[in-house]
């Protein structure tokens, strides 16, 4: 073994979206307090934009097809962290059979938390309501009982404490997308703040 | 079950000194959500986050957000009503307008 060379040469690593650091910790973000939901009341609602609604009682959610996928997530405050695993149900799964014209979604959180993305974005494989993290339950200070999981985008999207989400004609922006923070968030194209 | 994920709105002291000429720190806010008139200082403000939330005390209503990049600020005051500030009465004033 040659001294000075030591550990994976970093081109084994995939590269990071611009801008971000590696962290092995997972921290907790939070714009308020963390709601208790009881899993006996926890619904999931899509509202379309007509006004109907298609409801996910907990174990309605438990009933459809699971799926567990390994991701990297980046958060907007330059943390990322890599093969993180879930188990959710798709948003494919939940949208099937959704009838709508609309191309955006608000997504809303018990607590009052909301973000907006492009419906495109919930399909294709790309999104969950992810309920489990690690193989246990996951915890209500990383969004439990249940949260939008959209790893491509920065993770403010990933609605912590999902209720539910509203399609929508037109892209109405949410919590922090009202207060400066990017409309589409893509952490590989850096879109961090309004005009990025 | 107490929440401790909070600071209280002394912190928004020097944040907030970036952008207003006036000192907030003794100023007081109308809950745009429940109604009560609070000082600034008593509001409990997540900074575990992409911004500065300011919550009141009374009823957790989000009254204040302030996002910060590096060249540009973000206020968000639409639930507070008002903020009052005091103002030196050695000073001219206007007067009612």
């Amino acid at each position: 073994m040659s001294p000075g060379f030591q550990g994976r040469p970093r081109s084994a690593e995939p590269a990071l979206p611009p801008g971000q650091y590696l962290t092995q910790d997972f921290p907790v973000l939070s714009a308020g307090p963390t709601p208790k939901v009881p899993l006996d009341t926890w619904e999931f609602v899509i509202t379309t934009e007509t006004g109907a609604e298609y409801r996910w009682s907990w174990d309605e959610l438990m009933a459809l097809p699971q799926e567990t996928p390994t991701v990297d997530i980046h958060c907007v405050t330059r943390w990322s962290k890599r093969d993180t695993t879930w188990q959710g149900v798709s948003l494919d799964t939940l949208l099937d059979g959704v009838d709508t014209g609309a191309h955006y979604v608000q997504a809303h959180s018990y607590g009052g938390y909301t973000t907006n993305l492009p419906l495109d974005d919930l399909r294709g494989g790309r999104a969950w309501v992810a309920h489990t993290f690690e193989g246990a339950p996951l915890p209500a200070e990383h969004g439990g009982p249940a949260r939008l999981l959209v790893p491509h985008l920065y993770f403010w999207k990933s609605a912590k404490w999902v209720r539910g989400i509203r399609l929508t004609p037109t892209d109405e922006p949410g919590f922090w997308e009202t207060a400066g923070y990017h409309d589409y968030g893509d952490p590989w194209r850096e879109q961090r703040y309004q005009g990025d | 079950m107490t929440d401790m994920s909070y600071l209280d709105g002394n912190m928004l002291d020097g944040p907030l000194r970036e952008l207003f000429a006036v000192d907030l720190s003794t100023a007081s806010g109308r809950c745009e959500n429940c109604g009560m008139l609070g000082p600034m200082a008593g509001l409990r403000v997540y900074s575990h986050a992409p911004g500065l939330v300011g919550r009141c005390p009374n009823c957790s209503g989000v009254m204040l957000r302030l996002v910060r990049s590096p060249d540009r600020a973000w206020l968000d005051l639409r639930g507070s009503t008002y903020l009052q500030v005091p103002m030196p009465l050695d000073q001219p004033h206007p007067g009612p307008l």
